[in-house]
């Protein structure tokens, strides 16, 4: 008799967000992962493949561009894609702004990030879509900590807490009403270290603005790092640096900090974050700090 | 490393949230950032040192009350072990939150106030945790800086939770006298209480030992989705994607399609599109069958020694978790995994009294109680019973209409005395 296989956590919150991606694949008609070319949805990529290989997968990939994002990251979902073979759906927030005659956020940093809410959900009403996965954890900031897994999402989007359904055992329920749409999140317990562990584990390739390397920046107020784009409207008293910096989270060029970091590998980015006395969100995110409930705001509003 | 799962429970002000900030910035699972803005809240709210219970109170309807409504989960790593925490409400009407988070952990904590000794709300979280199948409780007595560090304080309370643990038949209970918001015996051991020689709560939450040993468990496999390629390389290939629910699987034996009840063999276990020989739970895999039958979500394929027998007529323990009422006569949805089929609630065979642990008569199910039902399905499930199955003889029940849950469900009893289909 072959020895039994023994489990570490990683194996085990693997095996969780395999069974939470095919309970889609089940309980939906019309699913989509939700994809940044940020490092969660990367490995939501790898664990979907790991639930449905040697199929196709049962959903579209699906990027909502704000266009900010980096043009490293464009490239690296494009070519993911194709490697894939898999469908991939962008929408622009450009489009929305056009189409409902938005106004464009001003200010010397513009943030498109209130606005992708808009382009999200007239992208799940345009293909009907009946559940998002999301690469979103609760570890990530303290009114995600109070999501559920499957997280029932009202025709506006809007997420109610106080209307939250028990979520038992690991017994998912998906049965909503038309209008209606369900948040899914195959992640939510893992922490950013585990996703580290689980790229670094699974070798999986990841855009190159993760790893150390030189970048124009501007120094905020604040002391953080933000990268010199063609969205920022400088002016002579912004104080311009050059530094060796990667990036912890991937998400608008407007509103994603830079860290300092000479981590140009796996190991030393992993060492980097054990080392690492700020949190993800905290370190690297200008939108949440706008208040204490910022986060819970923009999900009410039918925020991913 | 491994993974640990466990919940606080305890009555309101007991000090839960506390104690898990206490864990987390002791663990040094607090980043700068969230401090800051901890320090920064309690500046501008009452008086003095940070709020470690801020660190788990994240909807601000919480934190403006100071009190927890909904599940909260947290995470935090020591070299020995991963640790998911989660927080639940001690409020009464709070009470099917703490049936979720008591539905996926492998231990309880609970909380004592060392000036209230055990309360109501003592037992009736500990009659739940036990009921959920939780083995492993700590009898955290908090606030022991409060009487004084007494020794004689904390063994009467120990010698009152002991005729709690008896009567629901916890074997595996380890109290420990803790001051939460002074971290005495949280993460480091304290000199205020020399005459206690156990482990600290972390040293202990890191040695306890809950793991199941699978290959004493039946095997339990449900089909979740069916993987057919169709491509010119892979034609015929049909692969049954699911977790193992609970046992061990083993290429080339003997297996039954439930509840069709086809016999045929296991060809191969896949993980990742590798053959594997054996696998166990809870383990993500793909199952191929030698034989090609009609196989749909939802199905239970089960090595033939250990098959369930499926059936239509149960008899369970109902969370009930609606405002409006169940009376017999009910018609829902079970959600049994990835099985779902309609259902009726024949009758309300009783309800459990929370402060006598005894059974008594009951007509309906109103919120927060916790009842006994007989159950009619229109498909018959491959169920166990919770006591034999944490996983295959757990269910929810749906609202047809809303969807909403409405109740958490263990299976008692699957072959019912008296089936009405038999003379």
């Amino acid at each position: 008799m072959p020895t039994l296989p023994r489990l570490d956590y990683l194996d085990r919150l693997e095996a969780e967000a395999i069974h939470i991606l095919r309970e889609v694949a089940g309980q939906f008609q019309r699913p989509a992962l939700l994809f940044s070319g940020g490092k969660d949805s990367i490995a939501l990529v790898r664990l979907a493949q790991k639930a449905f290989r040697p199929g196709k997968f049962p959903f579209p990939l699906v990027h909502i561009d704000t266009g900010h994002n980096f043009p490293e990251v464009l490239a690296f979902r494009d070519q993911l894609a194709a490697e894939l073979s898999e469908q991939l759906i962008v929408r622009r927030v450009e489009d929305t702004i056009k189409q409902r005659g938005l106004r464009e956020p001003g200010g010397k940093f513009p943030s498109r990030n209130a606005l992708q809410t808009y382009t999200l959900l007239d992208t799940i009403e345009e293909f009907g879509f009946d559940a998002c996965i999301g690469g979103a954890r609760r570890d990530e900031e303290k009114a995600r900590a109070k999501e559920r897994i499957f997280s029932v999402r009202d025709e506006f989007g809007q997420w109610d807490p106080r209307r939250q359904r028990p979520e038992l055992w690991n017994i998912y329920n998906g049965q909503i009403q038309p209008g209606e749409n369900v948040r899914v999140f195959p992640i939510s317990n893992w922490t950013e270290l585990d996703v580290w562990n689980y790229i670094q584990r699974e070798n999986i390739p990841l855009p190159s603005i993760y790893f150390a390397h030189e970048r124009r920046c501007v120094v905020l107020p604040s002391g953080q790092l933000l990268a010199v784009t063609e969205h920022l409207t400088l002016d002579a008293t912004d104080e311009l640096t050059t530094r060796q910096v990667r990036f912890r989270t991937v998400g608008d060029a407007t509103c994603t900090a830079a860290v300092e970091s000479d981590a140009a590998t796996l190991d030393a980015i992993i060492e980097d974050i054990l080392q690492a006395k700020v949190s993800e969100r905290g370190a690297t995110r200008l939108d949440d700090r706008i208040s204490e409930t910022g986060m819970e705001d923009r999900k009410r509003n039918g925020y991913f | 490393m491994d993974l640990l799962r466990f919940i606080t429970c305890g009555s309101v002000d007991d000090g839960k949230s506390t104690l898990i900030g206490r864990l987390l910035y002791d663990s040094d699972a607090v980043s700068l950032d969230v401090l800051a803005a901890l320090e920064e809240q309690n500046r501008t709210s009452a008086a003095g040192t940070v709020d470690l219970a801020l660190l788990t109170d994240g909807l601000r309807a919480e934190r403006e009350q100071g009190i927890t409504i909904d599940v909260a989960h947290k995470y935090f790593t020591t070299p020995r072990r991963k640790f998911i925490i989660t927080d639940t409400p001690g409020h009464v009407q709070y009470t099917r939150n703490m049936v979720t988070g008591a539905s996926n952990a492998d231990l309880a904590i609970v909380l004592v106030d060392a000036r209230q000794g055990v309360v109501e709300q003592t037992r009736r979280h500990s009659i739940v945790a036990a009921l959920l199948g939780i083995r492993h409780f700590v009898l955290a007595v908090n606030k022991i800086d409060l009487v004084g560090y007494s020794e004689q304080v904390f063994r009467d309370i120990v010698a009152d939770y002991a005729a709690v643990a008896d009567q629901l038949g916890l074997r595996q209970v380890v109290s420990i006298p803790i001051s939460a918001l002074n971290g005495d015996n949280v993460v480091k051991a304290s000199a205020n209480l020399p005459w206690y020689q156990g482990p600290n709560l972390l040293a202990h939450l890191e040695t306890v030992d809950v793991s199941r040993e699978a290959s004493t468990d039946a095997g339990r496999f449900q089909v979740q989705y069916v993987i057919r390629p169709q491509t010119a390389a892979l034609p015929d290939y049909r692969g049954y994607a699911g977790r193992i629910q609970s046992g061990v699987y083993r290429a080339g034996e003997k297996v039954v399609v439930l509840p069709a009840g086809i016999e045929t063999t296991l060809a191969a276990i896949e993980i990742d599109q590798q053959p594997v020989s054996v696998a166990v739970a809870p383990q993500a895999v793909v199952l191929r069958l030698a034989d090609d039958v009609d196989v749909s979500r939802g199905d239970t394929i089960a090595p033939l020694t250990q098959a369930p027998e499926p059936t239509r007529e149960l008899e369970a323990t109902l969370c009930w978790m609606e405002e409006r009422a169940l009376r017999p006569g009910r018609k829902l949805l079970v959600q049994h995994h990835a099985a779902k089929t309609k259902a009726v609630v024949q009758t309300i065979m009783s309800k459990t009294d929370i402060q006598s642990f005894t059974q008594q008569e009951a007509s309906e199910a109103r919120l927060n109680d916790i009842v006994r039902v007989r159950l009619k399905t229109a498909a018959p499930l491959a169920a166990d019973t919770y006591q034999q199955n944490r996983t295959t003889g757990a269910f929810v029940l749906l609202d047809e209409q809303t969807g909403a849950t409405l109740a958490a469900g263990l299976i008692e009893q699957t072959a019912l005395v008296e089936p009405e289909f038999e003379i």
